[in-house]
């Protein structure tokens, strides 16, 4: 079972995140990481490409700059190679533009599975998943909080509003995964060591037989007008609990009609 | 704008609170609104739909038990190739309304915008509004290709009103073949017990965070919650622990809550937690870190430990 999965590379998001002046886009000139909601696909793909013999498990990226340090971390947990779309002509490309580039380049991997996260860190749109499916022709099953395969047939817990639903599809499929499905993994030394030497294919859209028109800045069809501040809350009364906490929030309650 | 369509989601008791928003926001864009619903019962929903505005629903039927994404997409991209096309496509931002929003922007090749909170008209075109940085800033975007425009929308960030006019007229739109897309099929439903009034629905929520230190500790929030009729929340911190369920989650990947009081307990205020309540009437916050960001937006913080502040409240309100 070849099992692919989506690595976004997303800035630190401990710093906090600014916005290009000249475009209003998320500014990712700086160093970039993996999304640590990704690392739970990567798990999720090592675990189940280990219950199928014969199983690899391939990493696809699209980031500026030949930026590769977020795949090297997701090599070092245990896939076997990677592939990385980057393109300065890339700059500015919306989730469906985005969708086109992975799908292109997932199609060179031919999967059976495909696994992503089901919003990323700094974008959360929260769709690309899908479209990606729609690409490749694959019924998608997003939100999975349990996922298992034999290699032929997908089956998943998906949430719903109220609690879950099993699904159940023929492979090959797309499914998104959410923080807490499993506990990825810490890189080992010896798995750091052997990720240095790992495979990564870099390719451009020329590679990938792309015009840069669809993509990119050219090809989002959409734009940001502008970027205001949204009207602060202020902070109201702030009380050090004495023991007399309790009774300051009745009082509080008592004053809203709450009791 | 002539026209807009919302896709329509519905549960066990009818149309969904964020429909009904979705219908209400598009009666002020556009002169027409249709609604595009699927399952088997869209007939017992026009009047409902009628009221809220939509002159139309179509229907796209029963989907065998197939995940709706690729049926109902499918469906609405050939009601567009047959002609049928409207300026714009509200979508809401759930789970099923996502894998419809993210198909249909392949099938119709357009690009769609995401976690829009508010949606105008200006100068001809549709303006959203996205809440960034955890709320503090707000982002206002638009289309600049050809239409339709798609908009995934987040729920309470418009009101539902009702207008009063008669039932929508309900004309079929079968998905036809959708091939392998179509293949996911649910094979049973599971559903949590549920007391008290829904999350995203109820007038008092009271939320639980890792400052409860265990998940027993969440019978608190859980007792807290009941005593004032209200519903129980939580931080994505403790569902990722696995202390309660992912329904009860608050925030960006979560449900948005507005009530009349939200009550955050042993919760620090994380940006992707503020952003889906800061829009709540009043906030109280019991934290015992006074730096904790909770407090720059409540209007009632305790500086204090959930485990002396909490039960000493429910003794309170039990004796009253
Ligand atoms: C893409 C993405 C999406 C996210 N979406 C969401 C979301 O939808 N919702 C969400 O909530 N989070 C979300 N998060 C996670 C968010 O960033 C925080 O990690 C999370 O909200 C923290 O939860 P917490 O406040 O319970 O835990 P912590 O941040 O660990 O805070 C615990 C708090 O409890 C206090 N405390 C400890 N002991 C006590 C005590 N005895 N009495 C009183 N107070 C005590 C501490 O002072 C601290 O402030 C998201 C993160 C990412 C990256
Ligand atoms: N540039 C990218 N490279 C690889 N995977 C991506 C990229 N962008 C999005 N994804 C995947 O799609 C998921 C949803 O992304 P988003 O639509 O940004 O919320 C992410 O969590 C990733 O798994």
């Amino acid at each position: 079972m070849h099992v692919v999965v989506c690595v976004k590379q997303i800035p630190d998001p401990a710093v906090p995140a600014s916005l290009r002046p000249d475009t209003h886009t998320l500014d990712r000139s700086g160093k970039l990481m993996m999304d640590d909601s990704d690392s739970y696909g990567v798990e999720m793909a090592l675990q189940l490409a280990g219950n199928v013999d014969g199983s690899e498990v391939t990493l696809v990226s699209m980031a500026p700059s030949g930026e590769i340090s977020g795949l090297r971390t997701a090599l070092a947990m245990g896939a076997t190679n990677a592939i990385l779309v980057s393109d300065d002509a890339l700059a500015g490309s919306d989730a469906l533009s985005t969708a086109k580039v992975l799908a292109a380049a997932m199609r060179r991997a031919g999967p059976d599975l495909v696994i992503a996260a089901t919003e990323s860190t700094d974008g959360y749109t929260g769709t690309l998943p899908v479209q990606l499916a729609e690409l490749l022709g694959m019924p998608s099953v997003t939100f999975a909080k349990r996922v298992s395969t034999d290699g032929t047939t997908l089956e998943v817990e998906r949430q719903t509003e109220d609690g879950y639903d099993e699904v159940r599809c023929p492979l090959p499929a797309v499914v998104t995964v959410t923080a807490g499905v499993v506990e990825p993994r810490y890189p080992s030394f010896k798995g750091i060591m052997a990720a240095k030497s790992k495979p990564v294919d870099v390719l451009s859209l020329a590679d990938l037989g792309l015009d840069a028109s669809e993509v990119g800045r050219a090809g989002a069809r959409e734009e940001i007008a502008d970027v205001v501040d949204a009207a602060t809350r202020g902070a109201g009364e702030m009380v050090v609990d004495e023991g007399d906490g309790a009774q300051r929030i009745v009082a509080f309650l008592e004053q809203l009609k709450v009791v | 704008m002539d026209r807009v369509w919302v896709l329509a989601e519905s549960g066990d008791n009818g149309l969904t609170p964020l429909t009904l928003e979705l219908l209400s926001q598009a009666r002020t864009l556009a002169s027409k609104v249709e609604a595009v619903a699927w399952g088997t019962g869209t007939a017992s929903l026009a009047a409902t739909l009628g009221e809220y505005g939509a002159s139309r629903v179509y229907d796209v039927g029963d989907l065998g038990g197939a995940l709706p994404g690729a049926p109902v997409a499918a469906a609405m991209a050939a009601l567009v190739a047959g002609g049928e096309r409207p300026d714009a496509v509200l979508l809401p931002a759930s789970y099923d309304g996502r894998d419809v929003a993210g198909r249909l922007s392949v099938k119709l090749d357009r690009p769609l915008l995401t976690n829009v909170t508010g949606l105008a008209a200006h100068d001809g075109s549709l303006l959203t509004e996205h809440l960034v940085f955890g709320g503090s800033k707000i982002v206002h975007a638009r289309f600049t290709g050809d239409g339709p425009g798609i908009f995934v929308v987040r729920a309470k960030s418009f009101a539902a009103e009702p207008a009063g006019a008669g039932s929508a007229e309900v004309v079929a739109a079968p998905a036809g073949d959708v091939g392998a897309t179509g293949t996911a099929k649910i094979v049973q439903r599971h559903a949590e017990e549920a007391s008290g009034p829904k999350l995203d629905e109820a007038a008092v929520v009271v939320s639980g965070g890792r400052g409860l230190g265990s998940a027993e500790s969440y019978a608190l929030i859980e007792e807290l919650a009941r005593l004032l009729h209200g519903a129980a929340g939580a931080s994505r911190a403790i569902v990722d622990a696995g202390w309660v369920p992912y329904s009860h989650q608050v925030g960006q990947t979560g449900k948005t809550v507005k009530p009349t009081l939200y009550v955050a307990c042993g919760i620090s205020g994380a940006t992707q937690h503020l952003v889906g309540m800061k829009g709540s009437r009043n906030i109280v916050a019991v934290n015992k870190d006074p730096e904790a960001p909770i407090f720059s937006v409540a209007d009632l913080g305790i500086v204090g430990d959930v485990h002396k502040v909490l039960p000493a409240l429910i003794e309170a309100l039990k004796s009253r």
